[in-house]
């Protein structure tokens, strides 16, 4: 309805052109109540600036979002400004000219000095030219313990993976799910990564990831990884849920000991009234290689043949990562900023970990910045089957992982 | 129908305007159909990522295809889903036939109710079947609210069973269209068969084996040819009603060409996942119709 609204608003304004005011119609697929308060924030900046932002949400998720987007701008009616997910989901429409050069911007606005860390610029990079404009981080490195839980078991929280798989006993024989986890394919495929680097460490997960590396991929290091999934799944396969907010939900309740998920399970977190490091506890890296990956959220600018709009392009992505846009964003998205020079009173004690992590550069590459669409969608099938089938062994499942990184594109 | 129609030596070109008309739709059928169809698969030998290239590599598209788990099993559950779908719809829609054939009261009422969820879309068919199926607020909870505490049925959560879960519901959708084409076939049986049958003493159910089933032949190819190319591309039902899991337990052919082409981004998988479907249906359906039509034309 949106999408036809808009098609009808663009029509009368090319018909009556208004002198001043240009309208972009913008698309992405924050439709959840928080994303859509973010959103709102970052319309309202660009509106300041004199132009008027359409939007154009598409509802469901990514999965869904993205192919309609693609088809759009491949069929030839491309919208002003799109969301993709920092990394390669764009990199194709870029090589095939489609995606305006944003460079210009980049170096009048002085986003290679600000931004961090810098490899967010990197992955809108392709061959040195600037594509789109990262607007916020997120990672998906935490574990989140549920303080109730293990009160109601009679044992400490503990403050890393490998106590936690030890305390799992009690929490069972105290009637709770170790550990909550949605079945789709994405959050198993999530977890492991998270395990990955927690687990082997960030030279092996560069190796694997980054260089496809086979050998090390066979090796001995991401089999220990298999066997701590393997720790993961046994402890998770109780969870009767599919969506990740609902995994969430039992550890809101004491039900779960803990989810590994990303910083997004904050907003759940803080809607039902928890605090940070009285009722749940995060730990980054789960608590064993305090790292964490930056994946998040871009915006890329179709070529337009319109100079206003086009004009009006650079305003908007100009406008998305001013330091006043960025936290206002930000602080709703639960999210965080891709600068550092904002403020960040506001932060809660979770956010702050990751902040300082985010100083301290322990940081690496989200596995969408370094593999093809097809070659993450190959892994989340695997580990979707892997965490599903408790009868596929671990010796299986590598050697299908090390075939797929073989292949990997 | 035009073969027997007596030619007229005196014209150049018979039913002129007959042959104009049909312009349009043999251009659609050789453009879209045929040209579409040879650009897939000439497109399945390359590596097309989000973009069809001409980057050649072969059988490699195949080679992956037909080694990929996702695959193998997606053509299993196809498998599996056509065989029961074509045989239960097949007897589930003669037997209802039959009943209604029988000529009893209310005969317009029975059959509109039978042939109701057929004109509901296959989404809708899934999603209400994922309620019914739910064993948090389904069938399951119902028969545990009557004291049966057991009781477990939750088809569509099992990896075992999931496709017999979705089998029911593609079952409850078309059956009433094909109880409706086997009831005009019933109709076309000229009384006087019934008659003569009942002279000579046959029991019903032999009359229907053996006498009215054999002269329903094209009735049931027809049958066959529409319920087989529903089958293949069987989609919305899998999305509405499981998405393809639990994990990749109900994924079918159709959605991994989709998922290949919009999720993974890798057009040259995806062609080569949809030739493999085209050349199935080449295969089996094509000379089955050859057969049925082609026969009828030698006989006229």
């Amino acid at each position: 309805m949106r999408s036809i609204r808009g098609i009808l608003l663009s029509l009368i304004s090319v018909a009556a052109v208004p002198a001043s005011a240009t309208e972009l119609e913008v698309s992405h697929w924050w439709t959840s109540e928080g994303e859509a308060a973010a959103v709102a924030e970052m319309a309202r900046a660009f509106n300041a600036t004199g132009n008027t932002w359409l939007d154009a949400a598409i509802g469901g998720s990514g999965g869904i979002a993205r192919p309609l987007m693609v088809s759009r701008i491949t069929g030839g009616n491309p919208m002003a400004a799109t969301q993709f997910n920092h990394g390669r989901q764009a990199e194709e429409l870029v090589e095939a000219g489609l995606m305006r050069d944003m460079t210009d911007i980049a170096d009048a606005e002085g986003w290679r000095t600000t931004v961090r860390p810098l490899s967010l610029l990197d992955a809108c990079t392709v061959d040195g030219r600037i594509y789109c404009a990262p607007v916020n981080i997120h990672s998906w490195q935490w574990l989140w313990l549920s303080h109730k839980a293990f009160e109601d078991a009679g044992i400490p929280v503990p403050s890393n993976w490998y106590e936690f798989v030890a305390a799992a006993d009690d929490l069972e024989a105290a009637g709770k799910i170790p550990l909550a986890m949605g079945q789709q394919s994405w959050q198993s495929a999530g977890t492991f990564n998270v395990i990955l680097i927690a687990v082997a460490g960030k030279e092996v997960y560069e190796r694997v990831y980054a260089n496809h590396d086979a050998e090390v991929a066979a090796g001995p290091a991401i089999r220990r990884v298999f066997e701590a999934a393997d720790d993961a799944r046994r402890l998770s396969r109780n969870t009767k849920v599919q969506d990740w907010n609902l995994a969430s939900n039992l550890v809101i309740t004491g039900k779960a000991g803990g989810q590994i998920m990303g910083d997004w399970v904050q907003s759940e977190l803080q809607i039902a009234g928890l605090v940070a490091g009285v009722d749940y506890t995060c730990l980054p890296g789960l608590g064993i290689n305090p790292i964490i990956s930056t994946s998040g959220d871009a915006f890329y600018f179709p070529v337009l043949n319109d100079a206003e709009k086009s004009k009006a392009q650079g305003v908007l992505a100009a406008t998305m990562l001013k330091p006043e846009t960025q936290i206002a964003f930000n602080l709703k998205k639960g999210s965080l900023p891709v600068r550092s020079d904002v403020d960040q009173q506001a932060a809660n004690d979770c956010m702050r970990k990751g902040l300082d992590i985010l100083e301290s550069g322990n940081t690496v590459p989200d596995n969408n910045q370094l593999l093809s669409p097809d070659t993450n969608n190959q892994l989340n099938d695997l580990f979707a089957e892997f965490f599903n089938d408790h009868d596929i062994d671990i010796d299986d499942a590598q050697e299908r992982f090390v075939e797929i990184v073989r292949n990997a594109d | 129908m035009t073969t027997n129609a007596p030619t007229r030596s005196g014209k150049p070109i018979r039913n002129l305007s007959a042959r104009v008309a049909t312009i349009p739709m043999v251009l659609t059928a050789t453009v879209v159909f045929l040209g579409c169809s040879v650009w897939t698969v000439v497109y399945s030998f390359t590596r097309s990522g989000l973009m069809p290239r001409t980057s050649w590599v072969g059988l490699d598209q195949y080679e992956r295809l037909w080694s990929s788990r996702r695959w193998l099993i997606s053509i299993e559950n196809l498998a599996i889903y056509s065989f029961l779908a074509l045989t239960l719809s097949l007897l589930v829609g003669f037997l209802l036939a039959a009943l209604l054939d029988q000529k009893i009261r209310y005969e317009n009422t029975f059959r509109s109710i039978l042939l109701y969820p057929f004109a509901l879309s296959f989404v809708v068919t899934g999603l209400v079947w994922q309620w019914i199926l739910n064993p948090e607020f389904g069938v399951q909870r119902f028969i545990r609210a009557l004291g049966y505490d057991s009781f477990t049925f939750d088809p569509l959560y099992n990896p075992d069973i999931v496709i017999y879960g979705v089998l029911i519901a593609g079952l409850w959708q078309s059956s009433g269209l094909i109880m409706c084409l086997m009831l005009a076939g019933l109709r076309t049986i000229d009384d006087d068969i019934w008659k003569a049958a009942r002279i000579d003493g046959i029991p019903t159910w032999k009359t229907y084996v053996f006498i009215i089933i054999p002269m329903m032949r094209s009735v049931l190819i027809t049958t066959l040819v529409i319920l087989g190319s529903s089958l293949i591309k069987l989609y919305d039902l899998i999305l509405a009603s499981t998405g393809g899991g639990p994990a990749l337990a109900s994924e079918i052919p159709a959605k991994y060409v989709y998922d290949m082409m919009f999720m993974n981004q890798n057009l040259g998988q995806a062609f080569a996942a949809s030739t493999m479907m085209l050349l199935t249906v080449v295969v089996v359906i094509i000379p089955l119709a050859y057969l049925e039509f082609g026969r009828k034309r030698r006989h006229a």
